[in-house]
């Protein structure tokens, strides 16, 4: 198995593409062959006329797509990314937005190319820096969401629809992981198990579920009240074919509205954990570590300001417009509380 | 009430012992005796240093249950791990070898001086905040508001820090960098800071959060008799509303109070505060699992206090409950 993922076959580029597009399809397919119902509909057409909730959609698109070409393979070791702004030369040392020379005042050094943004201490474009960490993000909070969405949510289902004991035991199981502080338990995992994107992505797993798990549990207890289950048990279907086919649908928007704002939370809790040293490991371009690299450069003198006001605009822009999707999509699906 | 009181207490049990169980879990059953005592003593140490601090920590004990002869069945590490912790013996710090006990003591106040002031501060801003929203509610200013408290919200709470020590300390001199002094009214300059970030850290999910509520509240019938009776808009928001949602606020307030003691992990690292954030930052730093282990079941006890505290304070203002 190991020695097929490391071969020259599934190291090409061809095949590494085909990957990644194919696995987004069927996650897509996935999602859209659950939620086909008139709820949904009337949602996505009051979510057509929200201003903010299309705007924020863009931009997240963007966002999406600027890491989605950070993942297509163009040769072995480059992406469309890198191709792209390969333009962007690395320097020798500091620079500042569109200088012509290096931030010295001894040996001001002539730049090889012009960068937006600046460059860093070791002389490399923020700008790349910046839209490169957009790919972490987006690993980060995919990984974590794939791992914590169908815990959340089955575990959910079955507390809201078998209760009795199994409704005892879920509840004292996400008391338990929520009573430890969220911040705590993650920096333990993270001291405790080798320093990884996948850890990462375990213990954000771990902690993320709880909210998503308690949503579900009362929603589903709620829909179990309704004549529609009733009528479905007297058919004498299965409790699996119940819970998948009849209550699934219908906390589904739950779901989607979790998953956006808990992505937002994904991406603040990745910088938080870099800034305390057991988040990306060494080497991986994340705005969490550009904020902490950032944080001694400011009493520098001139004021090295460019990297923080990069990825914090960066970060900021991107959790923004995730929780005003949210907003609107909680409001889409549920005009009356808003 | 008396049942109900006892039940909730006997509540709080089962989840103590899940805590323990997934400390032990995290911090033992994953990790070998001989790696924790590589973390200590630094990965060159001889064999038989590591030999002497892996028993006289008892690592070398079985994990659940002691089933060798001779030996009573719970001189396990589990079983002492709560026989240690049910005696509130909090353990040695792994690097100095302090009492963690005394540690804690000695960081809460710290964190105390910290959060408490922050807490209060930013309780009546956001209150007021919150209902100022409430009393232009759907208007364009409303909706300026949430915009701002969902910005505020979107900033990593480290960059409010970093912009508050830099420009606000730094560059402008208004406050010492960073600090803490004991003795009263001159060590509060250095709280001003730390205190001020605090409050601007929480202020936009709070807003947001108490807007939710007393928005809830003003949709109920009570109010339309109030209204209908000529209660005037301020008086209806400031007596009716608050007073109400004060008491769905208060039971959410409850369970934060003790949680107090912790203190704030990032600004208590950047402004060398030394208390129990602080603390528990340093430890992450040098790989202290001691205090960190400590720390996870300091912060779940209190936790679980403020839990059942609330459930309490929920029966004692709403009768109902105690039937359940």
């Amino acid at each position: 198995m190991r020695e097929f993922f490391l071969s020259p076959f599934f190291q090409s580029p061809p095949v590494q593409n085909l990957c990644v597009l194919a696995s987004l399809a069927l996650i897509i397919f996935t999602f859209i062959s659950t939620v086909r119902n008139e709820r949904w509909e009337r949602a996505i057409a009051r979510l057509r006329k929200d201003k903010t909730g299309i705007a924020s959609a863009i931009v997240i698109v963007l966002y999406l797509l600027i890491g989605a070409l950070d993942f297509v393979r163009i040769s072995t070791d480059t992406t469309a990314l890198d191709w792209l702004t390969s333009g962007l030369k690395r320097e020798p040392g500091y620079s500042a937005p569109f200088a012509t020379h290096t931030l010295s005042t001894l040996h001001p050094e002539l730049l090889r190319s012009t960068h937006p943004l600046g460059t860093d201490i070791l002389g490399k474009d923020v700008l790349t820096q910046t839209l490169k960490a957009s790919r972490t993000a987006l690993i980060i909070g995919g990984l974590t969401s794939l791992i914590y969405i169908p815990l959340g949510t089955l575990l959910g289902l079955a507390a809201g629809y078998f209760r009795r004991r199994t409704d005892d035991l879920i509840t004292w199981l996400y008391t338990t992981v929520y009573s430890i502080p969220e911040i705590i338990l993650l920096v333990a995992i993270m001291m405790l198990f080798q320093k990884s994107l996948i850890t990462m992505s375990i213990a954000l797993g771990v902690t993320s579920w709880v909210g998503l798990c308690r949503l579900i549990r009362g929603e589903t207890m709620r829909q179990s009240g309704r004549q529609y289950v009733a009528a479905a048990r007297a058919l004498g279907q299965s409790h699996w074919r119940i819970i998948t086919r009849h209550l699934l649908p219908n906390v589904m928007h739950l779901v989607l509205i979790n998953f956006v704002l808990g992505f937002s939370g994904i991406v603040l809790s990745e910088a938080i954990l870099s800034y305390l040293g057991v988040g990306s490991p060494v080497g991986t371009a994340s705005w969490g570590t550009m904020i902490d690299g950032a944080r001694s450069e400011l009493s520098r003198d001139p004021t090295i300001w460019w990297t923080l006001t990069a990825a914090t605009s960066a970060l900021f822009i991107l959790v923004l417009a995730l929780n005003l999707l949210g907003d609107a999509l909680r409001k889409a699906f549920d005009p009356k509380r808003g | 009430m008396f049942s109900y009181l006892l039940r909730r207490l006997l509540y709080a049990v089962p989840i103590l012992l899940g805590v323990l169980l997934l400390t032990f879990v995290l911090f033992f059953a994953t990790q070998t005796p001989d790696s924790l005592a590589a973390r200590v003593l630094g990965p060159n140490a001889r064999a038989e240093a590591k030999k002497e601090w892996i028993a006289r920590r008892g690592y070398d004990k079985p994990l659940l249950l002691n089933t060798q002869s001779g030996a009573t069945l719970f001189d396990s590490q589990f079983c002492n791990f709560i026989g240690r912790l049910s005696r509130f013996d909090l353990g040695l710090s792994d690097k100095t070898g302090e009492s963690l006990n005394s540690k804690f003591a000695e960081g809460a106040i710290p964190s105390l001086c910290i959060t408490l002031p922050a807490f209060l501060v930013g309780l009546c801003l956001s209150i007021g905040f919150a209902l100022y929203q409430v009393f232009v509610r759907n208007s364009a200013l409303d909706r300026l508001g949430t915009f701002l408290c969902v910005a505020l919200m979107s900033v990593p709470s480290m960059v409010y820090i970093i912009f508050g020590q830099s420009f606000l300390t730094l560059a402008l001199n208004w406050f010492p960098v960073s600090g803490f002094s004991r003795d009263g009214l001159s060590g509060a300059k250095f709280l001003v800071m730390p205190v001020l970030l605090m409050i601007v850290m929480r202020l936009g999910s709070e807003v947001r959060l108490y807007r939710a509520i007393f928005i809830e509240e003003i949709a109920q019938d009570y109010i339309r008799t109030a209204r209908a009776k000529g209660v005037s808009n301020p008086r209806l928001l400031l007596t009716h509303v608050l007073k109400n949602g004060l008491i769905a606020l208060i039971t959410l307030l409850v369970a934060q109070l003790p949680m107090l003691i912790l203190g704030s992990l990032l600004i208590e690292s950047f402004f060398g505060i030394p208390g129990l954030g602080g603390m528990l930052f340093n430890a992450f730093q040098q790989g202290d699992l001691a205090v960190v282990q400590a720390m996870v079941f300091l912060s779940s006890l209190l936790y679980i206090i403020g839990l059942t505290l609330t459930d309490i304070l929920y029966a004692a203002v709403d009768p109902r409950i105690r039937l359940y």
